[in-house]
């Protein structure tokens, strides 16, 4: 009997890298990313409203056609993140923006820590979008405030900071102070 | 013509090459497998906001997810923003449900741990978001989320 033809195989395995790297390229193994918040503790009927200074609170309000008021000026998302650093920094001491107060932290000696809080009120009627970018924008206020205090003190970027105690020092000194009034209801939904 | 002669009798004997593609399927299957995984399938239609800065979620085992967004199918679910929770179209009086049914499925000493995801579509009003933080604070579930795609800041702020 004759044998029938062998086929050649040889050029499957380079069919199935093809195949492979296509998966590899195209497929994502969703990671997922976004930008974190703790939320406050359910509120204490019994306590009482915290009492805070004025020069020390920088509001931004978002009302329901997605504008800005910043500090009671109108203002713009492209202004905001140099504003809200300025506002924790206080670069100057002024009079005018938050107090600092002096205190012990460890690998960076007596650092004055902002008081400032940086407080958002929304409208129910308020896109998330505009929302999200005011929130990405004061983090990434704070995120180059706290990159700038690293590579001060430390010569690397906030986020290369490889050991915890370091990582803490530095949040300890720029904490994220943002609060958040619940919403108010004045435009229609 | 020497040359070529040399060549092929004193050659190394060849690989033989057939198992490779075998090895290479499995790579292939097992990568078809893995990417194809996902835990829910959207029943609103969510897109998510840009951000530029964004941090990465380490642990997937700690996060639950909550979508929000407009109901694929309107005859069903209304015209207006709807949650989803697990497969199923919920309001926010349902989260606190949800939160404690994820709570159950770590491990003790997880719980504290546990992270929202809130997954909401960029045109949604603040008012439905904020229903949900309030309900996440009440059930003491404050460690949340907001799910955003990594875009350069430049990009921010000249499309939309």
């Amino acid at each position: 009997m004759k044998k029938p033809p062998e086929i050649n195989t040889g050029s499957m395995a380079d069919i199935s890298f093809l195949l492979l790297t296509f998966f590899l390229l195209t497929s994502s193994i969703n990671t997922d990313s976004g930008i974190f918040r703790k939320l406050p503790p359910p509120p204490d009927p019994n306590a009482k409203p915290a009492d805070i200074k004025q020069r020390n609170i920088f509001t931004v309000l978002i009302n329901k056609n997605d504008r800005l008021l910043v500090d009671n000026k109108p203002s713009d998302i492209r202004l905001l993140r140099q504003q809200a650093k300025d506002f924790i920094s206080n670069p100057s001491n002024l009079e005018t923006l938050p107090e600092k107060k002096f205190e012990d932290i460890p690998y960076l000696g007596n650092y004055p820590i902002s008081k400032g809080v940086i407080s958002i009120q929304n409208d129910r009627g308020t896109s998330y979008n505009t929302y999200i970018k005011v929130q990405n924008e004061l983090t990434g206020a704070i995120d180059e405030l706290r990159n700038a205090l690293s590579m001060d003190k430390f010569n690397r970027k906030f986020k290369d900071l490889t050991d915890p105690n370091l990582i803490e020092a530095i949040q300890k000194a720029i904490p994220i102070s943002i609060s958040e009034a619940e919403p108010k209801d004045v435009g229609d939904q | 013509m020497a040359r070529f002669k040399n060549k092929k009798s004193g050659g190394v004997p060849q690989i033989n090459t057939g198992s490779m593609s075998d090895i290479i399927f499995m790579f292939l299957f097992f990568f078809i497998v893995i990417s194809t995984i996902r835990e829910t399938t959207l029943i609103v239609k969510v897109k998510i906001p840009l951000a530029s800065e964004v941090q990465k979620l380490e642990k997937k085992s700690l996060v639950c997810n909550i979508y929000a967004g407009l109901p694929n199918k309107k005859e069903l679910a209304g015209s207006g923003t709807r949650l989803q929770l697990n497969d199923q179209y919920a309001t926010s009086n349902d989260i606190g449900d949800f939160i404690a049914t994820e709570r159950q499925k770590l491990e003790e000493a997880d719980r504290r741990k546990l992270t929202v995801s809130l997954k909401v579509d960029q045109d949604t009003k603040m008012g439905i978001v904020a229903d949900i933080k309030q309900e996440l604070r009440k059930y003491n579930a404050l460690l949340i989320n907001y799910t955003t795609r990594k875009t350069s800041q430049g990009n921010l702020f000249t499309g939309n």
